[in-house]
């Protein structure tokens, strides 16, 4: 779960991470309310989860209220690359010294956290590993330990951090890593970590993911990330706790198994079709379980044709044929449906879709021959055979 | 020879009077692996269809002298009955529970090589193990296979089967099958079990079955080029993933340019695995490649 800057910094201060006072608003008005509570001169952030805001005149200084005026206009409602800003953070502008680099994530090949930092700050970390990489500090932690201020000032000496500021950048790792531990973050980033000309250390941006599967611990991130911007479908799926991705073709897909339906996109991708979804059902079998999936991915207009990939293990394809039934009868899809139904009590299953003769319901045996019978309906064209 | 579960397989179930693990434990008894009990608190001196329960690993471990555990807790409770199974001495856990933290999953990792160094984990968010004729270890439906001569190996269950039918329908079977999970940290990685097939006598190509997220197949396509002898076919889902996206699994998320799909095919590739692009090719490149090894298959 992806964090918003303001987000992240509001996580950064409740674990002593200096950030610039700052208010998150959704008007005009309020931004110039919070550019007289902050102090001018100001900084006009869109809030977007993609990178590259600065480019697309998303941050702006605002030196008083008619700038702040102009800028929060013309940003709240602005499209970044697919993201509409609904929300800006209106921060007091910071005298930058000196720009770092911190970050704190979840190294999966070493399974340990690994702390990065370097005095490159403002760039792309993809960047400072491919063109500086000797100016990249990354040194693992022991998570059973954590990370102490001694590992910490010796990753800052490594780095380069200038000297009457180590401690100052010590500290800030350490309560990035603070940040990482407490939250259970995947990754805590902070660029820039800038320096004051008053030489303090402080976070001028912030980016956090956090784990989903850890939220139980941390009810007051629950509501966290960029609701506004979240795909209408994917929040109702996650509402009714379904894994379902949008995607932007026009097929639709269900399959039962998430790397069956990994499998199934590609699959369906390389007999030429564009996935409109990905569904995992789990091992559900049940027809109201299928009705809510049929329901969630037919709310994507996009859609004109669905297969249903199922391998039945543990779940059984009678089963799944018998919810499909139930399923249609409710909701008549105006749209043609492929449905392979392979594994436990197969025949069985496929035996009553075929004596149910539901409108529009073609079977097919095998996930290649699915794939392209589903391409071949969705071009319009009628040769897939029954 | 299988590896990991055989006949020799004492399997104690953590969870065993919860709804799912009732279910797969006597199913995994059915099959003839031999369950000697179960360990769920507070419910000691209870029994599930003739197995005893106990109130921990330790009493259950000191009376019935497990060697397998299966972890089917729900996701809060996961890693302290991993640790307790450790720490009772059990050498091999595996857990198929879903939705545990990853900050939890780093922990145990970590806790169990520190002082556990002999154990091994499998797991999590992963449908067990099995080696057909021998034991059944989780929620793997074993009347797909049969005693073969391949190994398998798979971030994903269901997909596990798919490719595993397939290669059953063209008349081979496997040695074992082995679900490391779909998570960011999961206790056994490719490598682990690529080593144990290549030690196993009764393996004579492996399956490799990776999808998006991390570098585990990258690490893998290393290893095999130093330490594998035997044919691995390859697989890899999530080809049309988009970057940032969760698919399904914790772990399967293409961050930035990392951990795509098609690095990963390249990457094995490159060391001269053969990677099906579909479940059906990845068969049927098995298949071949088992006509064309010396030895008669096993059927």
């Amino acid at each position: 779960m992806d964090l918003l800057e303001y987000q992240g910094k509001q996580l950064f201060a409740r674990h002593g991470l200096a950030v610039s006072p700052g208010r998150a608003v959704a008007t005009v008005d309020e931004a110039l309310a919070a550019a007289d509570e902050v102090g001018y001169p100001v900084v006009v952030k869109a809030q977007v989860l993609i990178g590259g805001r600065g480019k697309a005149g998303g941050v702006k200084l605002a030196a008083d209220a008619d700038e702040v005026r102009e800028h929060a206009g013309n940003i709240l409602g602005m499209d970044i690359r697919g993201h509409t800003v609904h929300t800006l953070w209106i921060e007091h502008a910071s005298d930058i010294a000196t720009e770092y680099y911190a970050s704190v994530l979840l190294d999966r090949s070493a399974k340990q956290p690994l702390v990065m930092f370097s005095t490159e700050g403002g760039v792309e970390i993809e960047q400072i590993a491919k063109e500086t990489p000797e100016r990249l500090v990354r040194s693992h932690v022991d998570s059973l330990k954590g990370l102490d201020s001694e590992q910490a000032l010796r990753i800052a000496t490594e780095g380069g951090a200038e000297e009457d500021v180590r401690q100052g950048v010590a500290d800030a790792l350490v309560a990035l890593y603070e940040v990482w531990d407490a939250e259970d973050a995947t990754l805590a980033e902070i660029n820039p970590l800038i320096v004051t000309p008053d030489r303090q250390v402080r976070a001028l941006d912030a980016k956090v993911s956090l784990d989903g599967n850890a939220l139980y611990r941390h009810p007051e991130n629950q509501d966290l990330s960029d609701t506004a911007n979240e795909d209408p479908i994917e929040r109702r799926a996650k509402e009714q706790g379904v894994q379902y991705v949008k995607l932007d073709g026009d097929i639709g897909i269900l399959g039962n198994g998430a790397g069956l339906v990994m499998s199934t996109l590609d699959v369906v991708a390389r007999a030429g079709g564009s996935p409109a979804n990905f569904l995992d059902a789990g091992g559900g079998s049940d027809a109201e379980k299928i009705k809510q999936a049929v329901d969630l991915i037919l709310a994507n207009d996009a859609v004109k044709a669905v297969l249903f990939n199922i391998f039945g293990g543990i779940t059984r394809c009678d089963e799944v044929a018998k919810g499909l039934i139930a399923a249609f009868e409710e909701i008549r899809p105006s749209v043609p449906f492929v449905v392979r139904l392979d594994g436990t009590n197969d025949e069985a299953g496929r035996a009553l879709l075929a004596d149910a003769a539901l409108p529009n319901v073609h079977p097919a045996r095998t996930m290649n021959e699915a794939a392209e019978m589903v391409v071949a309906l969705a071009a319009g064209r009628e040769e897939a055979k029954a | 020879m299988s590896i990991l579960i055989d006949r020799e397989t004492r399997l104690l179930v953590a969870g065993i009077t919860g709804k799912e693990g009732s279910f797969h434990t006597l199913n995994n008894r059915r099959y003839g692996t031999n369950v000697v009990g179960g360990v769920t608190p507070g419910k000691g001196g209870q029994d599930v269809e003739g197995i005893p329960v106990f109130d921990s690993f330790a009493d259950a471990v000191a009376q019935t002298r497990p060697n397998t555990a299966m972890i089917f807790v729900p996701p809060r409770f996961a890693a302290d009955s991993i640790l307790e199974a450790a720490a009772a001495g059990v050498e091999l856990i595996i857990t198929i529970t879903e939705g545990i933290p990853a900050h939890d999953e780093l922990k145990v990792y970590n806790t169990v090589r520190r002082d556990h160094p002999g154990t091994r984990l499998i797991g999590p968010n992963c449908p067990g193990i099995l080696s057909p004729g021998k034991a059944n270890v989780g929620i793997i439906p074993a009347s797909f296979f049969s005693e073969g001569n391949v190994g398998v190996v798979s971030r994903s269950g269901t997909l596990t089967y798919q490719i595993g039918n397939e290669i059953a329908q063209a008349g081979f079977g496997c040695s074992t099958i082995v679900g490391i999970g779909g998570d960011p940290v999961p206790g056994s990685s490719f490598v682990d079990v690529l080593e144990l097939f290549e030690d196993d006598e009764q393996t004579e190509l492996i399956v490799l079955s990776g999808e998006i997220g991390g570098s585990a197949e990258e690490e893998a396509a290393e290893y095999i080029a130093e330490h594998v002898s035997k044919p691995v076919v390859a697989y890899i889902a999530g080809f049309t993933a988009p970057p940032g996206k969760q698919m399904g699994h914790a772990g399967a998320i293409v961050s930035g340019s990392a951990g795509t799909a098609a690095a990963k095919a390249q990457a094995l590739e490159a060391k001269g695995v053969r990677v099906g692009r579909t479940p059906t090719e990845v068969a049927e490149l098995a298949v071949q490649m088992l006509g064309e090894s010396s030895s008669a298959p096993v059927r």
